[in-house]
């Protein structure tokens, strides 16, 4: 496998300009005989189909939910960032440039990430165009907020609803095409598997998950959008249809998957509270601009609330550590989420944690009230901290929020070059599935960013250029043996999973789907999560193999598979887990370094932060597949800073 | 806590439903509505009592509008402004019995137990609900001031999640407030003006035409909305709509 990122020549701030003056177009009159699938309907499935449907190519779009506006990315809340400068407070591309690729911790490929700085402002532009009601000032103009790992303001937002305002948008501009005709919508229609010919991605198997029946699409290319695996985890911020199946299914056809083991851990989240527990809610970054983070200065205080004899309002000031503050005056509250997501760790460890569990600190907001006055604080958080009351049954306006970090986000995924294709020709991946600009750490309010820059920016030139030649191939049909193939790989496939719990000889030895997520999630959050020791992966390796056995012998599932059935889903869904985090596994342990949301025990500094090693390991991690029980092959893609100079992460 | 669950059970669209009854215990109040029908899924599969029950679901924090369970009457339930998978066991009492149903309208069929098809929500936008604005070549976002309350007012518009719980409110199976909140979102802007007449007329002949029914100004959608959407939208699209049969752009 050959990794060639193909970085275009020139200086940085020219490349892009450069590539689009130079890339092949498809004339208006053959795009429309050129069809591309589009797996996905979130800010990046959602904007790259509308934006190639209004150039005139034919695209298939789909996706799990009922309706395209119902992606996870709906649920994003805090904010998109874009250089602007709109607050004049010295913002600038470069600027956004450097803070991403500091807040990834130097990990990230520095061409792709100056590319989205750089189209930052276009997507607020365009957004705003399609009337996305962001928030604004008395005069007029649009508003700014902070976000963490930024010393400027140069969030937009709608409310604690930005996620779900932008992806309307793109689902309005999306809907505009459908109605148009040139794009088809498929809801409630699964990806099962990527059919390849002559090395080119060429069609996708898709399961209706209404009638089970599975059906074929064929097309000149493929885009998969379909978001990040922090599912994986089991309990997680992200949606329960959310997973990482569809570009599993590609990485097993040959796509290269770049640094699974860059997972974010969100600070403020909701602390797990029961057995029965479903999902974790998060509770926005943005609430770390008002917000005040602290535990108890003395053991004896903490553990009289764990014992439920003090609430935090009986603790004095003097007796408040605010342990962000203490510990990076220059950022404070507004540290990057890996490095808040570990202090609270570390606080709780140390026996400071609060709330019946201990595994939690305060989100105090009594000063925010005090000096802005509660309307305004309503004005700015009133859904989040209404979201927090109707869960909690606890009011924030009162008592402090109780938060404890959560899996959130995917920084891993698909290895995809400065075009977004794939180490598979014809195979693109856009948004949270693709691997490209976070690098080790997202920073706050860059997802959406990247999503939408990737859709309605990058794509409908990078595609265009692939696409040029395509016209010569002519129609693509569904038929032929590599279709025959991955259809039938799929129905066996699902014809296994549901055989199991029925051959086994005791009914009582076998689990729900459900029974055997809960288990992988609290290895991997117990020995693969917020700290990874040598020792701790060994023991997830272990574990986890042993679940896969397990659950490959006497895991029960319903009903039939031509019909609607949940079970089904979430099986596969979950038999494809078990291998990522086999190599989720496998990637922590080769990376013996701490960078961003990997944390190695063994390499820290004297204080407790993060050690890289930029001399061994300042390269992406793309891994090849190479059947069920083997060990993935590793690639390495070297990452050059032609532009940036390295430093030790710092926001002290 | 401990409950006698009567739930809708219909195995596909062209089957008869029926209520079956299921008994739970040992639910926490902690724990919300659909996490109680997690375990009873749990229970269903373990015991081979029977197929899990099906229900729709995403986010499960209120905002990508997926669920929707009609509970003891109510759409969502007997919490005010919450969806069904903000609903916490903590508003039952121990002992209850709590009657299950999916969505009822003729525009959105059954699909199987509790799951409706509510694509007639999505051809309804495809018919005109958004602007027309392509990728590309748009003004700078500055540009174009939007005086705070309309930008605010606008929002709140917005907020709606396409639950369909209006509709299954209403005793017509109205779709007017699901209508009147995109109509309004778009017409309170500068920007959604120019197509605002053509907009409203589009929709609302869609609307029409895919079986729901019509206003007759009782308001229980508003009552039972999760995202509180005011009737104030229904207004403003009658206005609209009054003022696009005269050829007029009415704004507000
Ligand atoms: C609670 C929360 C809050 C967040 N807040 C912010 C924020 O404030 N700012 C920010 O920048 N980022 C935020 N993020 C991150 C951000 O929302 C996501 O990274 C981003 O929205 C992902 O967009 P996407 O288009 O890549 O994928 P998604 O929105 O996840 O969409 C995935 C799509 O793929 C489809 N799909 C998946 N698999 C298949 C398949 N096999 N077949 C067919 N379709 C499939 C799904 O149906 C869906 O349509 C937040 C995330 C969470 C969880
Ligand atoms: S108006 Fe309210 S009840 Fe109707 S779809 Fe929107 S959010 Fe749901
Ligand atoms: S599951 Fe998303 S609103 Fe309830």
């Amino acid at each position: 496998m050959k990794l060639d990122s193909k970085i275009p020549e020139g200086p940085l701030s020219e490349k892009w300009t450069r590539y689009k003056s130079s890339q092949k177009l498809v004339n208006p009159a053959n795009k429309r005989k050129l069809d591309i699938i589009v797996v996905g309907t979130g800010l990046a499935g959602a904007s790259a189909a509308a934006s190639l449907g209004a150039l005139g190519f034919h695209v298939d779009i789909f996706c799990i939910q009922d309706s395209p506006r119902r992606a996870h990315s709906i649920a994003a809340q805090g904010g998109i960032n874009a250089a602007k400068n709109y607050q004049n407070d010295g913002d600038s591309v470069e600027r956004l440039f450097k803070d991403t690729i500091k807040g990834g911790d130097y990990r990230a490929r520095e061409a792709n990430v100056y590319r989205l700085a750089e189209v930052s402002g276009n997507i607020i532009d365009q957004c705003v165009a399609q009337g996305v009601p962001f928030a604004r000032d008395y005069s007029g103009l649009l508003d700014n907020r902070s976000f963490g790992g930024a010393q400027v303001s140069r969030t937009f937002y709608a409310r604690g609803q930005t996620g779900q305002q932008l992806l309307l948008g793109a689902y309005g501009a999306l809907s505009r095409e459908i109605a148009r005709g040139t794009v088809t919508l498929h809801e409630r229609c699964e990806m099962m598997d990527l059919v390849v010919i002559d090395g080119r991605a060429r069609g996708i198997i898709v399961r209706n998950l209404v009638s089970g029946e599975l059906e074929r699409y064929a097309a000149h290319a493929v885009v998969l959008c379909s978001g990040g695996y922090g599912n994986v985890y089991y309990l997680s911020t992200n949606a329960m249809n959310s997973n990482g199946s569809a570009a599993w299914v590609c990485h097993r056809r040959g796509a290269a998957f770049a640094n699974p083991c860059y997972v974010q851990i969100h600070p403020t989240c909701i602390p797990v509270h029961g057995d029965y527990q479903s999902k974790l809610t998060l509770m926005s970054e943005s609430l770390r601009n008002d917000g005040r983070i602290w535990v108890p200065k003395k053991k004896e205080d903490s553990e009289a609330i764990r014992r439920g004899e003090k609430g935090p309002n009986d603790i004095a000031e003097e007796d408040r550590d605010y342990y962000l503050e203490r510990r990076y005056p220059a950022f404070g509250n507004l540290v990057p989420r890996d490095v808040a997501s570990r202090a609270a760790k570390e606080r709780c460890d140390a026996g400071y944690g609060v709330g019946s569990t201990g595994l939690a600190v305060y989100l105090d907001f009594a000063d925010a009230i005090r000096r802005l006055g509660r309307d305004v604080v309503e004005q700015k958080y009133g859904n989040l901290f209404q979201m927090y009351q109707k869960i909690t049954d606890q009011d924030p306006y009162q008592v402090p929020m109780m938060i404890y970090p959560a899996i959130h986000y995917t920084m891993g995924g698909l290895w995809v070059d400065y075009e977004l294709q794939t180490t598979i020709p014809g195979l693109f991946a856009a948004g949270e599935a693709n691997f490209s600009d976070h690098g080790a750490n997202r920073l706050g309010a860059s997802a959406l960013m990247q999503g939408l820059a990737d859709g309605y920016f990058v794509l409908p030139y990078t595609l265009q250029n692939y696409l040029a030649d395509q016209i010569y191939v002519g129609k693509i049909k569904p038929e032929g043996p590599e279709f025959d193939e991955a259809e039938a790989s799929v129905r066996a496939r699902l014809d296994s999973l549901i055989a199991i719990g029925r051959n086994s000889q005791d009914p009582h030895s076998n689990h729900s789907v459900d029974h055997y997520h809960k288990a992988l999630g609290k290895v991997m959050w117990e020995y693969c999560g917020m700290a990874r020791s040598k020792e701790s992966l060994g023991i997830a390796e272990k574990k986890v193999a042993e679940l896969e056995e397990d659950f490959y012998q006497h895991v029960y599932i319903p009903g039939k598979p031509l019909e609607m059935n949940p079970e089904l889903e979430k099986a596969y869904r979950l038999a494809d887990y078990f291998e990522l985090a086999r190599l989720i596994i496998a990637d922590a342990t080769q990376r013996e370094e701490s960078c961003g949301g990997h944390f190695r025990v063994e390499h820290q500094t004297e204080d407790g932060e993060t050690l890289r090693d930029d001399q061994n390991f300042m390269f992406v991690a793309a891994w090849e597949y190479q059947g069920h029980d083997k060990p993935e092959l590793m690639h390495k893609e070297e990452l050059n800073y032609e532009y940036i100079q390295i430093v030790k992460r710092n926001y002290k | 806590m401990h409950f006698t669950l009567h739930i809708w059970r219909q195995e596909n669209a062209r089957a008869k439903g029926h209520f079956e009854t299921y008994e739970i215990d040992n639910i926490s109040d902690e724990c919300s509505f659909l996490e109680m029908l997690d375990q009873l899924n749990e229970k269903l599969i373990n015991d081979h009592i029977a197929h899990p029950v099906c229900f729709d679901n995403d986010c499960r924090e209120g905002i990508c509008g997926m669920c929707g369970l009609y509970i003891n009457g109510r759409p969502h339930g007997n919490d005010d402004g919450v969806t069904t998978c903000q609903l916490h066991m903590r508003h039952f009492h121990d002992g209850d019995e709590i009657w299950i149903e999916p969505w009822r309208a003729k525009a959105f069929p059954v699909i199987k137990d509790l799951v409706v098809d509510r694509t007639a929500f999505d051809k309804i936008i495809q018919a005109g609900g958004y602007i027309s604005a392509t990728t590309g070549g748009v003004p700078d976002a500055n540009n174009i001031l939007v005086p705070k309350h309309k930008a605010d007012q606008a929002m709140d518009a917005a907020a709606c999640i396409g639950c369909g719980a209006c509709v299954a409110a209403c005793k017509n199976a109205s779709a007017m407030l699901f209508v009147g909140a995109k109509v309004s979102h778009l017409a309170l802007l500068p920007q959604g003006r120019p197509e605002a007449a053509d907009r409203v007329h589009k929709m609302v002949c869609k609307m029409d035409e895919l079986g729901f029914g019509s206003c007759t100004n009782t308001y229980a959608c508003e009552a039972e909305c999760p995202k509180q959407i005011k009737r104030q939208n229904i207004a403003r699209l009658n206005r609209q709509w009054i003022g696009q049969l005269f050829g007029r752009d009415r704004n507000n």
